[in-house]
């Protein structure tokens, strides 16, 4: 039995039985909130790991066509192809909340209007698998800017199961038993006070009587 | 408005150049831990890095974990794949659940 080290009174009672209330309300919102990310977590990573199988596959391809290019083109002239890139992204990057956990929302912004417009070379003195490499990669690419806003949801919310799950043990096992212990020993203590008190009495009565009567 | 990079060894980022994605060709992890660090400052949302270089770099790449962004990818190189990635989302898991349930 896990007692505080409190002054067995009425008010400390009053205070313990608050506190319970309050420690049994907090355990079992915070119980709903690790079975909910729990839910909502499982399901994204499973979704990130099929994304993630696609993304590596797809990357190897794209390597594959690249290596050959490289092969057939001089390093000058694909350094001179690649150089002056056309196309250029950039992100918004809002946020969603998701039980507390905020997760990053990524939206792609293509500088130019055609988002296909990705050959920043002449086609005359580059060779084809070079074409296939950067088309290969492009394709793939909106899988990998939604594989890093899942990757990165799936880290927060790992995080925030752990400390969840940390908070509702430590409520169930040691904070509400602590409490309870507590009340059971402070009804018991003044229940006992109350009992010595009318012995006494009873005691001091029969003294009384005796000298009154000398029974 | 955040911008996208990647790291790792020229062969296998190049290609992500004519996507409008800036490159950083480095191989050294101790060099690529400074830029990640300065990336990280300048308003890059996603940062790719190849898994081998990835690998020399843990500590910094930790560092931003539990930050919203910016939003690191380990993604494979052009030799081949080390499995970091995969690796990294069985560790959510185990993370999470206290096993890994989805292998």
């Amino acid at each position: 039995m896990a007692v505080l080290n409190v002054n067995p009174t009425r008010m400390e009672l009053t205070n313990l039985k608050r506190k319970l209330v309050t420690a049994r309300r907090g355990h079992k919102l915070l119980k709903d909130k690790r079975d909910e990310l729990m839910r909502r977590f499982l399901d994204l990573v499973r979704e990130n790991k099929a994304l993630r199988i696609e993304v590596e596959e797809g990357i190897k391809q794209a390597n594959v066509a690249m290596s050959v290019a490289r092969c057939v083109m001089s390093d000058k002239a694909l350094d001179v192809a690649l150089m002056l890139p056309t196309q250029e992204m950039s992100l918004d990057v809002s946020e969603k909340n998701v039980m507390s956990v905020m997760i990053p929302v990524f939206d792609v912004k293509f500088k130019t209007a055609n988002e296909n417009d990705i050959y920043s070379y002449g086609f005359a003195e580059t060779s084809g698998d070079l074409d296939t490499a950067v088309k290969a990669l492009s394709d793939i690419m909106p899988k990998m800017i939604k594989l890093a806003e899942i990757e990165k949801s799936c880290r927060l919310m790992a995080d925030e199961i752990e400390k969840t799950r940390r908070r509702v043990n430590a409520l169930e096992h040691v904070m509400i038993p602590q409490y309870e212990d507590t009340i059971k020993y402070i009804t018991m203590k003044l229940d006992e006070n109350e009992r010595s008190t009318t012995t006494r009495l009873m005691k001091v009565k029969d003294m009384m009587l005796a000298q009154a009567h000398n029974y | 408005m955040y911008k996208i990079a990647a790291m790792g060894d020229k062969d296998s980022i190049y290609g992500f150049a004519s996507l409008g994605v800036s490159i950083f060709p480095v191989t050294d992890p101790a060099e690529g831990s400074h830029i990640l660090r300065r990336l990280a400052e300048n308003g890059y949302g996603v940062i790719y890095i190849t898994e081998q270089l990835a690998e020399g770099m843990q500590d910094e790449i930790e560092r931003y974990a539990s930050r919203p962004l910016p939003s690191i990818v380990p993604v494979p190189g052009v030799r081949g794949n080390t499995g970091l990635g995969l690796d990294s989302v069985s560790k959510f898991v185990e993370k999470a659940v206290g096993s890994d349930i989805l292998s």
